[in-house]
């Protein structure tokens, strides 16, 4: 399979891996009035103590890092995708991809950090 | 053999934003590419601010502070409004991507269906689907709270 194909796939899949995890997440923190799910502490769900019971479980852990790494895949190779459209040169295709991918890995590596030592903060809390 | 070039993109941006004679589902195109790269603008912004959480509870509630109002209400309604609808657009793409929304192919014998006819009824259903969300999360926002 071509490299752009098997790109595409996984983007695809992302999407997928998206819509499973970004809804959760949205269900949690958005439409908690009506749904009130994985708020233990009661209030908001940005309120320190569920923040701490959330960080707390190893399946928000490992969900949020796995919604990390398809999300910025999937935004940034679709932000390719749309600026490759434009028909820059081929150095400067090359130049974008680069740049994207460090992108996509400075956010991952914060993003993944965050979620690990909140995890072990909220641990020995 | 005669090699394809290609078709240069000569429209650029403006080839998105006009449908020109294309249908309803070239607006989708345009507003599902619209809402995903404002989602990733917000998403970027969002791993900066919630990484807080990892540093200290006087840290994440310092972030918190400083992301709260009515401003920031509305923006993150209309956040959630996006992803309402690149939710529900990209599960009609998915379908069409598989070949599982776009009808069996036929003989084209006048009066036939296009491919778009057979289509249309999953993009209103995807929209239809948008609209619940962004309502249930209107109330969520807006009334609830």
């Amino acid at each position: 399979m071509m490299r752009d194909a098997k790109l595409w796939t996984w983007h695809v899949l992302a999407g997928v891996v998206i819509l499973v995890f970004l809804g959760l997440h949205m269900a949690i923190m958005h439409m908690d009035a009506i749904l009130g799910i994985f708020n233990p502490a009661g209030g908001h769900p940005v309120d320190w103590g569920n923040v701490v019971e959330r960080g707390k479980s190893v399946f928000f852990t490992v969900t949020y890092v796995i919604l990390l790494g398809a999300a910025l895949f999937h935004g940034l190779y679709g932000l390719r995708n749309i600026l490759l459209e434009l028909n820059p040169p081929d150095w400067l295709g090359k130049a974008i991809g680069i740049v994207l991918l460090l992108v996509g890995l400075g956010f991952f590596a914060l993003g993944a950090w965050a979620a690990v030592a909140a995890h072990t903060l909220a641990t020995s809390l | 053999m005669l090699e394809s070039k290609g078709r240069p993109n000569r429209l650029g941006l403006w080839g998105w934003l006009g449908g020109g004679r294309w249908g309803y589902e070239r607006y989708l195109y345009t507003l599902h590419r619209l809402t995903g790269l404002g989602l990733l603008a917000y998403f970027l912004l969002h791993i900066i601010v919630t990484s807080s959480r990892a540093i200290s509870p006087e840290a994440w509630k310092a972030a918190m502070d400083r992301v709260t109002g009515p401003l920031f209400t509305v923006g993150e309604y209309l956040v959630f409004a996006a992803f309402a609808f690149h939710a529900a657009n990209g599960i009609r793409l998915v379908l069409i991507e598989l070949g599982w929304a776009v009808g069996k192919p036929i003989e084209p014998v006048f009066p036939y269906r296009t491919s778009v006819d057979v289509q249309r009824p999953l993009a209103i259903g995807a929209m239809i689907l948008a609209a619940i969300v962004m309502v249930l999360g209107g109330l969520d926002f807006f009334v609830l709270h």
